[in-house]
C-alpha cells in the first residue's frame, strides 16, 4: 500500500512545532497506528499515551485537525486521499511532551465530589433497583474519562482563570450520575452550584459533540442538574418542604434565603 | 551514585487494575500506610477492557447455583491442575465482593425482580457473570477507583517499578521511574503487593495493551519468589481478526453467552465436532438441544460454542488449517442471523461500537470474523491460597501475576473475581504482614545502585540498535514458535532465538532525554519480556503433555503424572532454574465434587487439540 503522512506535534512546556513523517500504510489503520509506526522507525522517544487501542480505555485522547478525538477509534480511511493531518495534544491541559498532557486537574477535581453513601438495604437484605430506574445512571457510567469534553470546554479552554471554580463537563456527569443513582443519600446539588460552577456552563452541547462514547452529556447530565439547583434554590414550595423534612444542606455551603413572595 | 527520592510506606501495592485497587483499598482499611503505584493514570488498568463480567454464584438467575458447583467448574476448567484450595475460597467469596462492589456504587444489570442479572459464559454451569452490558470491567475498574480516591490512599501514577529490593531474604522495598520526568524513585516498605498483570506484549497477536510486560512475574523471579504454571498461556478464541492494524482486539465471550454461534466457510457450526469426552456428559451434540439450552437450562446441555477458551481456541486453530477458515484467516462468529437488532445492540454495546467503528462491520447484519489472541497467562507468582503471600517473605500477589486459581485454562469471568477476592486477601494479609514488623527494612545501596546503573544504562548506548526493533522480532519469535501448538523442536528453536534476542536487548540504544520517553522505557520492558519468554519457553518444553493453556504436538494427550504437578521455575545464581513438584492434593471431602474418577485410570479427558491440529 502506499505510504501516510502526518504532521506530528513535538515539543515540551517550552514550546514546540509540527514535525512531518511518512511511514508505510496498512489496511485499516488508525491514527494511533501511524503514531506507533513512527515511534518505531523514525522517532522512539515520541511520547503518546495508549493502552487498549479500543476505544475503552479513553487514554489516547489529541486534536486531529483541531478536533478532540480518540487516536485508537480515528481511521485513517476517513481523511481523504492526500488530505494534510495533523496530530496535537490537547489544548486545555499543559504539556509535558509531545502528545503527552499534564491532566491532574481531573484527578484533583475528582476528589472534591462527595461519595457514594447508600441508603439502608432492603428488608431481606438485598439491593433491589429495576433496569429501567438505573438505565440513565448506567449512560453516565459508560464515561471512559478520555476528558475529551474537558478539552473542548471554553469555559477552561481558553479561561486558565476558570479553572479553580470549574469542574468541567466530566464531573457534571459524574455528580449527576451520584444524584441520579437510586440508592445515593448524599446531597450534591448546592455543590454542584457553588464548588463546581455548573452555573458557567451555557449549553452549547460542545462536549456531547466530542464524547466518544455517545453520553448525551448536556440534556442528560447537565441540564437536569441545572434544574435541580434552579428548583433548590428559587423554589419556595421546595425550599418550604425541605425546612420541614430536616434535609440538611451541604457542609460549608450557605443555604439560600427563598426569595420573598 | 545515581539520585533519586524515597518514600516509605508499610504497604506498597503495585498495579492499579482490579486487584491492586482492591489490595489497597483494603490495606488502607486495615490503618496501615499505603502507596498505589501504577504505570498508566489511575482508571486505565487492563481491567477496563474486561468485557463480560464477573464469575459469583449467586443464585439470582438459576437458584440451583452454588460456590461448589463454581468450584467443580472452575476446577475442571482448569484441567484439575488448579490450586483447591484457592478455587475454593474464590468460589466461596465470589458473591460478597460483587455485591461489596454495590455498595460502593456499581450499577449492575438487573433481573426482573431488581436483582443483579447473571449471564452465561464459557465453562460455567449456570449463568453465572454479574455484568454491565460488555463494559463490566469499566464499571468494576471505576467504582473501586472512586472508592479508594475517597479513602485517600496515596496514588503513584504513570510510575513504573523496576526491582524489588530484599534485606534478610525478607521484601524490603522497590524501585523505578517516574515516567513523566524519568526522575528515579525508591519505595521502602514493610511488604509489598504485586498486581501488575499478565506478559501478553511477549506475543505478536494479543488482547493486552502495552503495560503487559509481565513486570511481576519478572520482579518476583529476580528477588528470588518462584514462579509456577508459566508454560500454562491462554489463547481467547475470538479476537478480531480484521483489519489487519486491529488484529488480537477481544470479542467478548458473551456474544456466544448471549447467543452467538462459531461457523466455518461452509456454514457448518463446527464446534459440535470438537466436544473432548471430558466434557461429552455435559454438552449439547445436536444444534436443537445447543438452541434450547439458552432458555431451558434443566433439560438441555450446554452448547458446545462454550466450552472452556483452550477447547475452543484450539477448533478454530484446526479449522482454519483445515482451509475451512473466513477469508482473513479466522472463522465467523454469527449473532446476526440469531438475535434481534435491539438485543444485539443492548446486550452487546460495546462490541457492535467497536466493529462498526474500526471494521465496518454492522454485528447486527453481518457475522464478525474471529480468531485467537493471546489473552492472559494462568501461570505466575506461587502464592499461599489463604494469605496470597509469594515464597518471598513480604511479597505478595493477586490477579493474573498470580498463579494457582486457574490451573491449565482459566474460565471468562472468573478473572475479575479472582482480582476482587484475592485482591482483598493480599490488602489484608499484606497489612498484617506489615504490623507484625517492627521497623522499616534497611536499604541495601548495593541493590540500589545496580538497579539504578541499570536502568540508566541505554542512555550510554545512543547509538545502540532500536528498542522497538528487538522488541517486533520477540513477539514474532512467541507467536511462531511459542503459540497454540507446541513442539520440542520449535521450543527449543525459540529459547535459542530468546538468548540472542536478549544479547541485543542489552546492546539497545535510547535517544533523547528521561522525560517521558518511550524507547527507554520499552528498553527496559523487553529485559523483562526476554525473561518471562525464556520462564514460558522452558516451562513449555518440560511439560510433556497437553492440557488446558499448553498443547503439544508430540504428546498430545494429557498424562496423569503431569497432572499432579505444577512446573516451578526460580532463579538461582543468575540463570533460571525449573522443577516439577507436587501439586496440593485435593481433601477426600471435595473430590465427589468433581465429577469424574480418576482412580478409573483412563486419562480424565481427551483433547482435540493435536489429533485435529494434524488435519
Amino acid at each position: 500500500m502506499a505510504d501516510v503522512r502526518m504532521k506530528v506535534w513535538r515539543g515540551d512546556a517550552t514550546g514546540g512545532a509540527f514535525v512531518d513523517f511518512t511511514v508505510p500504510a496498512d489496511e485499516g489503520m488508525v491514527v494511533l497506528d501511524v503514531v506507533h509506526r513512527i515511534q518505531a522507525a523514525h522517532a522512539p522517544d515520541l511520547a503518546v499515551r495508549w493502552n487498549c487501542k479500543a476505544g475503552k480505555c479513553g487514554s489516547c485522547s489529541a486534536e486531529i485537525n483541531g478536533h478532540p478525538r480518540l487516536m485508537c477509534m480515528t481511521r485513517m480511511n476517513t481523511f481523504e486521499p492526500g488530505e494534510e493531518i495533523t496530530v496535537s495534544p490537547v489544548k486545555t491541559f499543559p504539556v509535558v511532551k509531545d502528545l503527552v498532557t499534564d491532566v491532574s486537574f481531573n484527578y484533583e477535581k475528582a476528589k472534591t465530589i462527595p461519595a457514594f453513601r447508600p441508603k439502608p438495604k432492603e428488608a431481606d437484605g438485598t439491593r433491589r433497583m429495576f433496569q429501567e430506574d438505573i438505565d440513565r445512571v448506567q449512560e453516565f457510567h459508560k464515561c471512559i474519562e478520555c476528558f475529551l469534553c474537558q478539552d473542548v470546554c471554553h469555559v477552561i479552554r481558553d479561561h486558565e482563570e476558570n479553572k479553580p471554580s470549574f469542574s468541567g463537563p466530566r464531573y457534571f456527569v459524574r455528580l449527576a450520575a451520584l444524584e441520579m443513582h437510586p440508592l445515593d443519600t448524599n446531597d450534591r446539588i448546592d455543590l454542584a452550584r457553588a464548588k463546581h460552577g455548573l452555573g458557567y456552563c451555557n449549553i452549547t452541547k460542545c462536549c456531547t459533540d466530542v464524547c466518544p462514547e455517545d453520553i448525551h452529556i448536556t440534556d442528560n447530565a447537565i441540564i437536569p442538574l441545572k434544574e435541580r439547583i434552579v428548583t433548590r434554590t428559587y423554589d419556595p414550595i421546595a425550599w418550604a418542604l425541605r425546612r420541614m423534612r430536616g434535609k440538611p444542606a451541604e457542609a460549608g455551603v450557605g443555604e439560600p434565603e427563598p426569595p420573598s413572595a | 551514585m545515581a539520585e533519586y527520592e524515597t518514600h516509605d510506606y508499610d504497604v506498597v501495592v503495585i498495579g492499579a487494575g482490579g486487584a491492586g485497587l482492591r489490595a489497597a483499598i483494603e490495606a488502607s482499611a486495615m490503618g496501615v500506610r499505603t502507596a498505589l503505584v501504577c504505570k498508566s493514570l489511575l482508571g486505565k488498568a487492563h481491567t477496563v477492557m474486561a468485557e463480560g463480567g464477573i464469575a459469583a454464584a449467586m443464585g439470582n438467575v438459576w437458584k440451583e447455583d452454588n460456590w461448589k458447583v463454581h468450584f467443580r467448574d472452575t476446577m475442571r476448567g482448569g484441567k484439575l491442575l488448579n490450586n483447591w484450595r484457592m478455587a475454593q475460597v474464590h468460589a466461596q467469596e465470589a458473591p460478597d465482593r460483587v455485591l461489596e462492589l454495590e455498595e460502593w456504587g456499581a450499577l449492575f444489570d438487573r433481573t426482573k425482580d431488581g436483582l443483579i442479572l447473571q449471564r452465561d459464559f464459557g465453562g460455567h454451569r449456570y449463568a453465572r457473570l454479574a455484568h454491565v452490558g460488555d463494559r463490566t470491567g469499566l464499571e468494576m475498574i471505576r467504582t473501586l477507583q472512586d472508592h479508594a480516591v475517597h479513602r485517600g490512599i496515596d496514588v503513584f501514577m504513570e510510575c513504573t517499578l523496576y526491582r524489588l529490593l530484599t534485606e534478610d531474604g525478607a521484601v524490603s522495598g522497590a524501585f523505578g521511574y517516574w515516567r513523566q520526568n524519568g526522575k528515579l524513585v525508591l519505595f521502602r516498605a514493610k511488604a509489598i503487593v504485586l498486581a501488575t498483570g499478565g506478559v501478553g506484549k511477549a506475543w505478536k497477536i494479543t488482547s493486552n495493551s502495552w503495560e503487559y510486560t509481565g513486570d511481576g512475574h519478572g520482579m518476583a523471579l529476580d528477588a528470588g519468589a518462584d514462579l509456577i504454571d508459566m508454560e500454562m498461556t491462554q489463547f481467547h478464541p475470538t479476537g478480531m481478526v480484521w483489519p489487519t492494524s486491529v488484529r488480537g482486539i477481544l470479542v467478548t465471550e458473551g456474544v456466544r453467552g448471549d447467543g452467538g454461534t462459531l461457523r466455518n466457510n461452509r456454514d457448518e457450526r463446527f464446534m459440535f465436532r470438537y466436544i473432548p469426552d471430558f466434557f461429552r456428559a455435559e454438552t449439547a451434540d445436536t444444534e436443537d438441544e445447543a438452541d434450547r439450552w439458552y432458555v431451558d437450562k434443566k433439560n438441555n446441555r450446554r452448547t458446545p460454542d462454550l466450552l472452556p477458551r483452550d477447547e475452543v481456541a484450539r477448533a478454530i486453530n484446526a479449522e482454519v488449517k483445515a482451509g475451512r477458515g473466513s477469508p482473513h484467516g479466522g472463522v465467523f462468529l454469527d449473532i446476526a442471523s440469531r438475535r434481534s437488532t435491539d438485543y444485539i445492540k443492548r446486550r452487546l454495546p460495546s462490541m457492535y461500537h467497536q466493529f462498526i467503528e474500526l471494521a465496518d462491520v454492522d454485528i447486527t447484519k453481518t457475522p464478525m470474523e474471529v480468531g485467537p489472541t493471546l489473552h492472559y497467562i494462568m501461570g505466575g507468582v506461587r502464592v499461599d491460597a489463604d494469605s496470597a503471600q509469594s515464597t518471598l517473605p513480604g511479597l505478595f500477589a493477586a490477579g493474573e501475576v498470580a498463579a494457582g486459581l486457574h490451573g491449565a485454562n482459566r474460565l471468562g469471568g472468573n478473572s475479575l473475581s479472582d482480582l476482587l477476592v484475592f485482591g482483598r486477601r493480599a490488602g489484608l494479609y499484606a497489612s498484617e504482614y506489615a504490623k507484625r514488623v517492627s521497623k522499616m527494612p534497611r536499604l541495601d545501596d548495593r541493590q540500589v545502585d545496580a538497579a539504578a546503573s541499570g536502568m540508566l544504562a541505554p542512555f550510554e548506548r545512543s547509538e545502540g540498535e532500536n528498542p522497538y526493533a528487538v522488541h517486533s522480532d520477540l513477539t514474532e519469535t512467541m507467536h511462531e514458535l511459542v503459540g497454540i501448538i507446541r513442539t520440542r523442536a520449535e521450543l527449543e528453536e525459540a529459547l535459542t532465538r530468546i538468548r540472542r534476542l536478549r544479547e541485543r536487548a542489552e546492546r539497545v540504544g535510547v535517544k533523547g532525554s528521561r522525560i517521558y520517553n518511550p524507547g527507554w522505557h520499552l528498553a527496559l520492558d523487553l529485559l523483562t519480556l526476554l525473561t518471562v519468554s525464556e520462564a514460558v519457553a522452558m516451562s513449555a518444553l518440560m511439560r510433556q503433555e497437553s492440557r488446558g493453556g499448553h498443547t503439544r504436538d508430540d504428546f498430545p494427550k494429557p498424562d496423569p503424572e503431569w497432572g499432579k504437578k505444577n512446573v516451578v521455575v526460580r532463579r538461582r545464581d543468575g540463570h533460571l532454574v525449573l522443577r516439577p513438584e507436587p501439586l496440593p492434593e485435593v481433601p477426600a471431602e471435595l473430590r465427589p465434587l468433581l465429577g469424574e474418577d480418576k482412580s478409573s485410570g483412563k486419562p480424565a479427558f481427551e483433547p482435540v487439540a493435536a489429533a485435529s491440529a494434524k488435519e
